[in-house]
């Protein structure tokens, strides 16, 4: 049967496909929320994730239109397509939400993740790191003698690889911002 | 400035409790006479109180308490609340802005404790935002599914002065979705016009919706002659004298209903929600129907049962257009299938799931509700329940005519809901016989309330089925425990009577089957609170039921053997 379509215009909340199929396969989605500048707000959305047992991946959250007090929330989830389809009826229930978008439903997007990569050694290794950075496009933005931060830009799947390739180098810390994301095209 | 923002809303009433964080509010409410003030006798009580006003009127509740255990001792009436999407605007005090976070005396998180059980909250920091906040609030509450909702309001923001702003100003983003889609609308239609076993299964969102869509249902239900089953939430908006009415379904529901549910091949699903109390074993819940489900909440939809017609909007709006584009198509149904579907249901109705093993020695919870359906069903009642076997017994042997004259505590299951409850009934309705259906153990949870009824002259009539027992745990603790009766008597029990009497109120004693009539209409003749103790069989089973885990068509009827009907995965259920 067909979607349901919920007529742009009709409601500030977003269109839900409610006529998902039921299967049991795990699926990663990335939801982003509009929701209204206010306090408390991300705790109201945490807080639906955690009180109905849903699964936050990563979580990125800044204002996006100062004038307008508008914040976007980028979350990535997993779960069933039911699970999916609740939670973006849930977000939707929210009062300061304004819109949600299933990115992931809606693409293709882009993603994109910023990282920093503390690496400590010497030697071969040093020079290495270094020789790998480049590769990735990490810039160099903090230097010791015996260390480098370094800073990529990209989707987590290449800062995972660059983690991975860093690791046996002396990776000692990693910071990680969290996936944002938007659609492409108009 | 709060009371002007009260009064803008047409607020007539609030049920609080003054304390030292709401205290500039409570020196308003003073010098005025606009709004009437409740004094209740702990918070809990003025939430259900104005969950009570708010159910029977369809207007809001307003509750006013103070800060730390105000607060925080609302929260259960909150989450009633929300369950059961009544809306109630609650107005908390705060310590001053400047002493938030230093653990000030009676200080709490108001809105981070109540941000899971209030559809929305607020904290007020600046008194210039205290109006349109206030307005908001009550555009909140009863827009979209209605529900609860909150505002914080630190001390020093109610005493400073501020910019009023009226309700006309003020414009919201929040705008739910009222009209359901036409597309979809038509495809309900054409079900409609194919079904041969069709079935309304309908709950509270009729209610929510208002006396309208009650009305819409009835010319909607009697023009197709399908038959028409509702949730405990939604008693009273197709009236239980109709043709077409199955009685309520679910758990305790009748058996023709479930039955119905069961077998049916379209189901119409009118603002209920298939809570796990109505569906039972999910992959057995009605697997031949195709399923219909018209709700104001997307989230409600596809939550636990697949639906194959989603339609979003308020239920008054959706059947005024489903009723607008049947009519267009020619009023056509499958009438001779419907006829034979509905002389099924008559084969089932036959069953008198409700028959009872009446006795001439003792009351039979049963024998006395029909009394009290006998004697007063010709008044203009209406019914508050606690919860329990009582509560089930209520919404099985009571019937209803009209929406809003039964007010029980369906989602959360709040003991203790039922006797506030019938305070604001009364209050909004003063002339009306308010009836508060009760068990001993729940009327107990509550009883402080006694002050109230009789301090505002509030004459609910306490009518409670003292069974000494916990009976739905017992109940349940015969059929799932081995007859383990854990904690689920009600030991030293006070002589009601007397109780009565020290609160001012009267108090009647009945345990003669013979002298119930009389001591009923006592009851309904005496003008001022009463506490009906109505001693019952002590170990009577409420019945039909189908036990957890097990699908519509296994429910026990009455004289059925309980041992062992519950399997290991259903006893883990609730």
């Amino acid at each position: 049967m067909s979607a349901l379509h919920i007529k742009k215009g009709a409601t500030k909340h977003s269109a839900y496909n409610l006529r998902p199929t039921f299967s049991d396969v795990q699926e990663k989605h990335t939801l982003a929320v509009l929701v209204e500048n206010e306090p408390g707000v991300l705790a109201r959305v945490i807080g639906l994730f955690a009180g109905r047992g849903y699964n936050i991946e990563s979580l990125t959250v800044a204002e996006v239109d100062h004038t307008g007090h508008l914040s976007r929330i980028t979350i990535v989830t997993t779960g069933t397509p039911q699970v999916i389809e609740q939670i973006k009826a849930q977000l939707g229930r929210i009062v300061p939400v304004h819109e949600v978008y299933d990115l992931t439903v809606d693409g293709p997007s882009v993603e994109r993740e910023l990282a920093m990569f503390k690496v400590v050694g010497d030697g071969e290794k040093r020079v290495e790191a270094l020789r790998l950075a480049d590769i990735f496009r990490a810039s160099v933005v903090d230097s010791t003698l015996g260390s480098f931060v370094f800073e990529i830009t990209g989707a987590p799947e290449k800062i995972d690889a660059f983690a991975d390739l860093m690791r046996p180098l002396g990776l000692t810390e990693v910071a990680r911002t969290g996936v944002a994301a938007l659609l492409r095209g108009e | 400035m709060v009371i002007q923002a009260l009064r803008d809303q047409g607020v007539d009433t609030i049920f609080g409790y003054p304390g030292g964080a709401v205290l500039p509010i409570y020196d308003e409410i003073f010098q005025q006479n606009d709004i009437r003030h409740i004094l209740v006798r702990h918070e809990q009580g003025a939430v259900h109180a104005a969950e009570g006003y708010a159910r029977s009127t369809g207007k809001p509740g307003v509750v006013l308490v103070t800060s730390g255990p105000g607060a925080t001792n609302a929260v259960t009436g909150l989450t009633d609340a929300l369950m059961d999407s009544i809306p109630i605007i609650v107005l908390t005090g705060q310590v001053p802005t400047f002493m938030i976070g230093s653990d000030a005396f009676q200080e709490a998180d108001t809105v981070g404790i109540t941000r899971p059980c209030t559809k929305h909250n607020w904290l007020v920091k600046d008194t210039n935002k205290l109006s349109a906040t206030i307005h908001e609030a009550f555009h909140v509450a009863t827009s979209g599914r209605p529900g609860p909702v909150l505002i914080d309001i630190p001390k020093d923001v109610q005493f400073a002065g501020g910019i009023y702003s009226g309700p006309k100003a003020m414009t919201s983003h929040y705008q739910p979705r009222v009209k359901g889609d036409l597309e979809e609308i038509t495809e309900l239609v054409a079900a409609i016009e194919k079904a041969k076993k069709p079935v309304f299964y309908t709950g509270g969102g009729v209610i929510n919706s208002g006396p309208a869509a009650s009305q819409l249902l009835r010319e909607l239900v009697d023009a197709t002659g399908f038959p028409i089953t509702s949730t405990l939430m939604g008693l009273g908006a197709y009236p239980a004298s109709g043709k077409n009415w199955l009685g309520m379904l679910g758990m305790h529901g009748l058996y023709e209903a479930n039955m119905a549910m069961h077998g049916c091949d379209l189901m119409i699903a009118i603002g209920a929600r298939f809570d796990d109390r109505i569906t039972g074993r999910l992959d057995a819940f009605s697997p031949k129907s195709i399923k219909a489900h018209i709700d104001i909440d997307p989230s409600s939809i596809n939550k636990v049962i697949k639906t194959d017609i989603p339609i979003v909007g308020d239920v008054g709006h959706v059947l005024e257009d489903i009723l607008k584009v049947w009519k267009a198509r020619g009023r056509k149904t499958e009438a001779s299938a419907v006829a034979k579907w509905q002389t099924q249901i008559s084969d089932w109705r036959k069953v008198n799931c409700l028959a009872f093993t009446d006795s001439e020695k003792t009351i039979k919870p049963q024998y006395a509700l029909q009394r009290l359906e006998e004697l007063t069903k010709g008044h203009d009642r209406y019914i508050t329940t606690e919860v329990g076997q009582h509560q089930m017994w209520a919404a099985q042997f009571l019937n209803f005519e009209e929406p809003n004259r039964w007010m029980t505590s369906g989602g959360l299951g709040t003991m203790g809901y039922g006797f506030p409850s019938s305070i604001g009934v009364q209050k909004a309705h003063p002339d009306a016989l308010v009836i508060n259906v009760a068990g001993e153990a729940s009327w107990l949870m509550n009883m402080q309330e006694m002050g109230t009824a009789v301090q505002y002259r509030l004459p609910v009539k306490q009518f409670i089925l003292n069974n000494e027992r916990l009976g739905m745990v017992r109940q349940w603790q015969e059929l799932l425990h081995g007859e383990r009766y854990s904690q689920s008597w009600s030991e030293a029990l006070p002589d009601f009577v007397k109780l009565a009497e020290a609160f001012g109120a009267k108090g009647i004693r009945c345990s003669d089957p013979a002298d119930l009539d009389d001591a009923i209409m006592e009851m309904i003749a005496y003008d001022g609170p009463v506490i009906f103790d109505c001693l019952v069989e002590k170990h009577e089973n409420c019945f039909p039921m189908i036990p957890s885990g097990k699908a519509h068509n296994e429910m026990l009827l009455g004289m059925a053997k309980t041992q062992g009907v519950i399997d290991s995965k259903g006893s883990v259920l609730v």
